[in-house]
């Protein structure tokens, strides 16, 4: 992963529709994955499990190779904070996520990776996912500014939280730097706190 | 201008308004665990950052440790290297860490309450999602991802948006063989697994103010699998005592008197605004057990599941709409986890379990969530009791909560299980079923080798 945030403002790609409320990260990345000191190869095991048990499973399908953008339904990555889930994906090649609604630890594991994820309505996401089933090349664009997504025909606004939207826009994604930045003031907070100072 | 322990926290913690405008909070505990912290110390290190706090951080190791035996090395090698990985990260960093071999090792969550790390008002993150369980004790608590572990390892901070806040108002006393894993599975079915996102959600109430500090963990250690990344409990005379004379707790005397004060007015004021209330009537909670593949998808035992759309998750579990889980035969049963594998639990389990035996088909593990409550059950005899009835007395860990160490489940057997999610796969088969329900419940099924209702099972109220 790069370490050196750039600005996020439009994704353009094609797009996988994975359908299902309450995916959670165990799904996404199984624990057994976990066991390494590293991220790398992770993109190897997504879905691993729901894969082999539903050969139709649209990460089993050729006509979804080469997509950037994931369309899910409402609490996708749920349960587990296992960052492993985001960086699967993003390993794998996606850029940015469409779904109803995300699990907030999720959601923010992916923004670290510089990965939005969208909010739209339950129809506005049923008819994504459907367009895309029945033509898997469309291109989808979003616009993180305006929350704009356009699909062929279609064309729906979704939302990010402002934060989020901000730090892509504005390169500021990746945290760490601002909160190293006036080191000073963090000392005072510590120093403030007396279960720091000492009660 | 009266306010939540939520604010109170979030503002004494608050350094500044990032460019974003999220908030830079400061972490008053960072506690480090062997499974999402070797990349985050691997990315300080391409940086040259030094960690910001290494005083203020603590470290152990429980998802990947076997229970069987925890002699060194490790029979799997790549859990060798990620246990080696964390000895020499916290080493070179200055972190205290509390490795299988210590006495004081165990999971992340029983260990801090149980040492008095864990405290009210404070601040705490964990790279685990089930970080909320410290709120039992009046703390903060985020579960966060590995690349906020390499912040807070580099700042002592997180970039984080706050949240609303939700009063869980609980009244009524439990009946006999209700536990606190039935009053949150019962939340939780009635709030919905998301819907606690955007919320810390504070549990009170006088069913709340007359359980234990144990199992107000149980109640908070779940808050996530509603949506709520965090959960706590206000902090009262039960917390200080639970508090007084643990290892990091403040010394008796002045010290832990000035602390009590300043834990007492970090709780809630009476007038305080919340966001949303939802009240909870404790007495007509039944024993509870989930049928489905979230842990939101909960029946009381004697009651039928409904005719439910999620068509996934009856097939995977082989239920129909309309049946029951009462009578479902099972595999496994595990008592553990840091959702109920402390010390009260066990206790709770083995009076069950006392004079009966574990059905011949059934494979039932008891693994205390830290070497310290396997002390204290040993000494109270506790061991004994399980491994007569016929149970497998493990070391600590995580174990069978989750399919990163020995302990798994195998096809597609049906566990019993005292942990906190039945996610498909999720105890290390990707077939395997899990059905949760409290400890108690679980030494039952282990007993009867199928699920039963505890109730029966307790011995009649003295007149």
């Amino acid at each position: 992963m790069s370490n050196q945030p750039s600005t996020i403002s439009h994704l353009k790609g094609r797009a996988l529709p994975l359908r299902g409320h309450d995916i959670d990260t165990d799904r996404i990345m199984p624990a057994r994955f976990l066991v390494a000191v590293s991220f790398e190869g992770l993109e190897q095991h997504l879905f691993e499990d729901d894969r082999k048990a539903d050969p139709a499973h649209p990460f089993n399908d050729p006509r979804y190779a080469g997509a950037t953008i994931l369309v899910v339904n409402a609490n996708f990555g749920c349960g587990s904070s296992r960052e492993h889930a985001p960086q699967g994906l993003a390993r794998a090649g996606y850029r940015a996520l469409v779904g109803e609604s995300f699990s907030e630890i999720f959601q923010g594991n992916a923004a670290m990776l510089g990965m939005p994820c969208f909010v739209a309505s339950h129809d506005d996401v049923e008819r994504l996912q459907t367009l895309i089933e029945q033509s898997p090349d469309v291109e989808i664009a979003a616009d993180v500014a305006t929350g704009a997504i356009t699909a062929g025909p279609l064309r729906l606004t979704a939302v990010l939280p402002a934060a989020l939207r901000d730090g892509f826009l504005s390169g500021q994604w990746n945290p760490t730097a601002m909160l190293l930045d006036r080191f000073d003031e963090v000392r005072a907070v510590a120093a403030r706190l007396p279960y720091v100072s000492g009660f | 201008m009266p306010a939540t322990l939520f604010q109170k926290v979030w503002d004494a913690h608050t350094v500044r308004t990032l460019p974003s405008g999220q908030t830079q909070l400061f972490v008053g505990l960072h506690l480090v665990h062997e499974v999402t912290s070797p990349q985050a110390f691997d990315m300080l290190r391409q940086h040259g950052w030094p960690v910001a706090f290494p005083n203020r951080t603590f470290a152990t190791a429980d998802h990947i440790v076997p229970t069987r035996s925890q002699k060194r090395p490790f029979l799997d090698v790549m859990a060798e290297e990620m246990m080696g990985s964390l000895e020499r990260n916290c080493r070179s960093a200055g972190i205290q860490l509390w490795a299988p071999d210590d006495e004081q090792q165990g999971i992340v969550h029983v260990i801090g309450p149980e040492l008095g790390l864990t405290q009210p008002g404070m601040t705490i993150a964990c790279g685990d999602s089930h970080t909320s369980t410290h709120g039992a004790l009046g703390a903060v608590a985020f579960g966060i991802g590995t690349s906020q572990v390499r912040d807070v390892l580099a700042s002592q901070c997180l970039a984080l948006d706050p949240l609303k806040v939700r009063r869980i108002e609980v009244t009524g006393k439990l009946s006999r063989g209700v536990f606190a894993k039935d009053v949150i599975l019962t939340i939780i079915r009635r709030l919905g697994v998301n819907g606690g996102v955007g919320f810390a959600y504070e549990y009170g109430g006088d069913t709340l103010d007359a359980m234990t500090i144990d199992e107000r963990m149980t109640v908070c250690n779940m808050s996530i699998e509603g949506g709520a990344r965090v959960g706590y409990v206000n902090p009262d005379e039960k917390t200080f005592e639970f508090l007084r004379g643990r290892p990091f707790a403040p010394a008796e005397g002045d010290a832990f008197e000035h602390a009590v004060a300043w834990w007492r007015q970090m709780a809630s004021d009476a007038n305080a605004h919340y966001d949303d209330r939802v009240t909870v009537d404790a007495t007509t909670i039944e024993p509870t057990v989930t049928w489905g593949i979230n842990p939101g998808q909960s029946v009381a035992v004697s009651e039928p599941i409904a005719a439910d759309p999620d068509d996934e998750a009856l097939a995977f579990m082989g239920f129909k709409p309309g049946s029951r889980v009462q009578g479902t035969r099972i595999d496994v049963a595990f008592i553990g986890s840091c959702t109920n594998g402390r010390l009260s639990d066990l206790e709770e389990a083995a009076r069950i379990v006392k004079g009966h035996h574990v059905a011949s088909h059934v494979q039932a593990l008891i693994v205390p969530g830290s070497r310290a409550i396997s002390r204290a059950a040993e000494a109270r005899g506790l061991h004994e009791v399980f491994m007569a009835a016929g149970f497998e007395w493990r070391g600590a860990g995580c174990s069978m909560c989750l399919g990163m160490n020995p302990d798994k489940l195998v096809g597609q057997q049906v566990s019993a299980s005292s942990s906190n999610r039945n996610f498909k796969g999720r105890q290390g088969s990707p077939t395997g079923r899990t059905l949760l329900m409290s400890p108690a419940m679980v030494a039952a099924a282990a007993i009867a080798g199928e699920v039963v209702d505890v109730r029966e099972m307790l011995d009649p109220v003295p007149a």
